[in-house]
């Protein structure tokens, strides 16, 4: 985007409030990964740890696994190293 | 206690924000936000949270958020509480709101301890979260009253006269105890349930509370992104970072650890400490660090058992 | 209509009282440390609603307030001098944030050395911080434009933070009669403040966001359309309050400026003085007259040259130095708003005052007189004169 395309002052709200509450997923940091998790649902226990340590927000909760969600996970590892059933694997972002 | 199932899956703190990947803020605030009652207000002070959430236009937030500047987190979270009561007063407003403010060490053991000083003194209904990854990480890492001794930092460098930051760290909890205050504790994410409850501890207490939670910073700290959770648990293990918590005049500690594991482990996992061991193994410097990590665990287990 | 016997701090204290103010946080400095004692009073007795927070220092107050601010809380504070220097960074937040704070002000010299009596210094130091700036002559005016300053803050077209200022000890401690208004003609000129936005729980919003280079321009220039709306509102909320009070408020105020061939233009306490040898010298023939700016920032630039029409010769005085520049502050401005008239009277510079240095009957006297030398020879002797300070 050019600063042509972006907004000018009288159209943007007053004193650069954000008005829409959780817009930052429009911004894909799926991107940014070098390596990506890969859940191995046969060994997956559920046990949602992957869920409360990932930064962010991107392990779904499904009914009886896990899922990654790719558009923002970062690829930080976090997940792969402490699954206790070894279910998440890291492997290298195809280009 | 809840189990991680009970937790809401509902994501108040949404993705897309430009924290580095592993970082122990992205966690942290996911955590806390698990753990509201109600409507709640954070409120953030300057830092690398602050900053990597909210780059305008997009926002991670799904909670009514204000930043605004570094070292008053304390003093704005304050003056909103106290404006909510007045406007209640006047019969403005009648709902119950929460105000967590959120702010680094820098914003909190540094710059801003006066303004913490105050809120505490002057008794405020918030809670007050110190996310410790123990130096200005957001400026590119440097030391704060909170950083460790012996770690490097951009501003405390191992250099070959002087290695690492000479002095000592902060004790926060005893700043917070000295107020008077009736709730204060130290966390750690990797334990989720323990740092969970504690929020709601905190948010539940009717006036200020203040809980220390230690934050891994893969860049600051130099590991690798996958161990930011081991590294805090690594922390807790050694008794570097000991997990205990003050409630209405009585210590208690949350997590013994009977049998520790040697401080050196948790230095050895990081780059910021890699000077203690190559070229030369400072076993001088080691040693005085295992020598405070003991003598501060035992002078905390006097505390808990003192009651 | 009551007159009731008050000083310039006790007056912005009474002001504020009857504003239904939400929130107060203060910390106290010579010379406005009565404003929040008589407030601490109302406080204990009482008598008003407001939460008012004794913050540990005046940045925290600054802090407190824009945090309040932001909940859609009306709210005030006061400081002076150090204070006002030490909550620096936050002024330019609390404009940039567009909350409508309304600050009084008691100013105070700025150390070193130290000094706790009356210049301008304080509030010169920070005119660029986004603040709409008053400045009142008297304890009523004192009164009168911090019920007016909630009101125009306030404005869905303004939503900016105001400052008014009182010379300290001149006129935060010197004891007036002043013409109070029943506390319901307060309530219901003001009313209770509408926000336009705030981080109260019903819609999340974001306050504060970092922007980059891509966008942090269109905000402040937001600014400056908001600072600009100023005049209009004022002069809407100026006759709203001449309506209930009979005073008539604007950006300044003239003294004999009709056919005046000589001026003296200042801020406060100083424009009674001058007013008063004025008077003086009119009756023995001189054509002289006085400019009483109320309005400091925005700076009425239309209103300053249609008031200075006919004038030959005009004494800026400045009750502040702005080290290393060509000119005052007031002169500064004062001279870049007539350089672009065809016409324009002779200009010099007077700086007096400082450090609460008194200005006498016989300086004023002194200044018209050199005004009238310049108005008729067209000749300005000096262009800075640092009037009353020992060689």
């Amino acid at each position: 985007m050019t600063s042509n395309e972006k907004p000018g002052w009288k159209s943007l709200p007053v004193g650069a409030v954000l008005p829409e509450a959780g817009s930052s997923v429009k911004y894909k940091t799926g991107d940014w990964r070098a390596f990506r998790p890969l859940v191995d649902k046969g060994k997956c226990v559920n046990c949602l740890l992957c869920w409360i340590y990932c930064p962010d927000s991107s392990i779904i909760r499904k009914e009886k696994w896990v899922e990654v969600s790719y558009e923002h996970c970062k690829g930080c590892g976090i997940c792969a190293h402490e699954c206790p059933t070894d279910a998440i694997k890291m492997v290298e972002e195809k280009k | 206690m809840v189990t991680l199932k009970e937790l809401s899956e509902k994501e108040l703190f949404a993705s897309g924000h430009r924290l580095c990947a592993g970082c122990g803020e992205g966690t942290i605030n996911r955590m806390t936000l698990k753990a509201l009652r109600g409507p709640t207000i954070i409120v953030a002070a300057t830092g690398c949270s602050e900053v990597a959430t909210t780059i305008y236009p997009y926002t991670s937030w799904q909670v009514p958020w204000v930043h605004v500047a570094f070292e008053n987190a304390a003093a704005v979270a304050s003056g909103i509480v106290e404006a909510f009561k007045a406007m209640a007063r006047r019969g403005a407003w009648n709902k119950q709101v929460d105000v967590i403010a959120m702010a680094g060490d820098g914003g909190t053991y540094d710059i801003g301890l006066q303004a913490l000083s105050g809120a505490l003194e002057r008794g405020h209904d918030f809670l007050y979260i110190c996310y410790d990854n123990e130096a200005y990480m957001n400026t590119g890492i440097q030391r704060s009253g909170a950083t460790p001794h012996g770690a490097e930092t951009t501003t405390s460098p191992a250099g070959t006269v002087i290695p690492g930051k000479p002095e000592w760290k902060k004790d926060l909890i005893g700043i917070c105890v000295a107020h008077g205050i009736e709730y204060v504790s130290t966390a750690s994410p990797a334990y989720w349930n323990d740092y969970i409850s504690k929020v709601r501890k905190g948010i539940e207490v009717n006036g200020p509370a203040v809980i220390d939670v230690l934050s891994p910073c893969p860049l600051g700290w130099r590991h690798d992104s996958a161990q930011s959770i081991e590294l805090v648990r690594l922390a807790v293990e050694t008794r570097y970072f000991p997990i205990y918590e003050f409630e209405r005049g009585k210590y208690k500690l949350n997590l013994n650890i009977s049998k520790p594991k040697p401080v050196e482990e948790f230095l050895k996992a990081q780059g910021r400490f890699s000077h203690l061991f190559k070229p030369t193994y400072r076993k001088d410097v080691i040693d005085e660090i295992q020598q405070n990590v003991d003598a501060n665990w035992n002078r905390i287990l006097k505390l808990c058992t003192q009651n | 209509m009551t007159v009731v016997g008050l000083t310039g701090d006790e007056a912005i204290a009474y002001a504020v009282k009857q504003s239904k103010v939400d929130i107060v946080a203060a910390y106290p400095i010579t010379p406005q440390t009565i404003i929040v004692e008589r407030f601490s009073k109302y406080v204990a007795d009482g008598e008003v609603h407001t939460g008012y927070i004794c913050v540990e220092s005046e940045h925290s107050a600054l802090s407190a307030s824009i945090g309040a601010s932001l909940t859609g809380a009306r709210v005030f504070t006061a400081t002076a001098s150090q204070g006002l220097a030490l909550m620096h960074e936050m002024l330019y937040i609390a404009s940039g944030l567009r909350c409508p704070i309304v600050m009084g002000v008691a100013n105070r010299a700025l150390s070193a050395p130290i000094n706790i009596h009356g210049d301008h210094s304080d509030m010169m130091g920070s005119r660029d911080s986004g603040w709409v700036q008053i400045y009142a002559e008297n304890a009523q005016e004192a009164y009168d434009w911090t019920i007016m300053a909630f009101k125009l803050a306030e404005d869905k077209d303004v939503q900016l933070p105001i400052a008014v200022n009182l010379d300290g000890f001149i006129i935060s401690h010197c004891m007036e009669g002043v013409d109070v208004l029943e506390d319901e003609a307060t309530e219901k000129f003001l009313q209770s403040r509408i926000p336009q936005f705030t981080i109260g729980p019903e819609k999340p919003i974001t306050v504060g966001a970092l922007c980059f280079t891509d966008y942090y321009f269109e905000f402040k220039r937001q600014q400056v359309e908001a600072i600009q709306n100023v005049p209009v509102v004022l002069d809407r909320v100026g006759k709203e309050y001449q309506g209930i009070t009979s005073r008539n408020y604007s950006a300044l105020e003239t003294f004999r400026m009709e056919d005046a061939q000589a001026a003296i233009i200042c801020l406060g306490s100083t424009a009674g003085t001058a007013r008063e040898v004025a008077r003086k010298l009119r009756a023995e023939g001189k054509k002289v007259g006085v400019i009483k700016l109320w309005l400091y920032r925005p700076f009425p630039t239309e209103e300053i040259s249609a008031a200075l029409r006919h004038a030959k010769a005009l004494a800026v005085l400045d009750r502040a130095i702005s080290f290393g520049a060509p000119y005052g502050a007031l002169c500064s401005d004062v001279i870049s708003v007539l350089h672009t008239l065809k016409e324009s009277p002779k200009i010099f510079n007077i700086i007096y005052g400082l450090g609460g240095r008194d200005i006498q009957p016989s300086d004023i006297e002194l200044v018209f007189n050199e005004a009238l030398e310049t108005a008729k020879t067209g000749i300005v002797k000096e262009k800075t004169m640092y009037l009353g300070v020992r060689e």
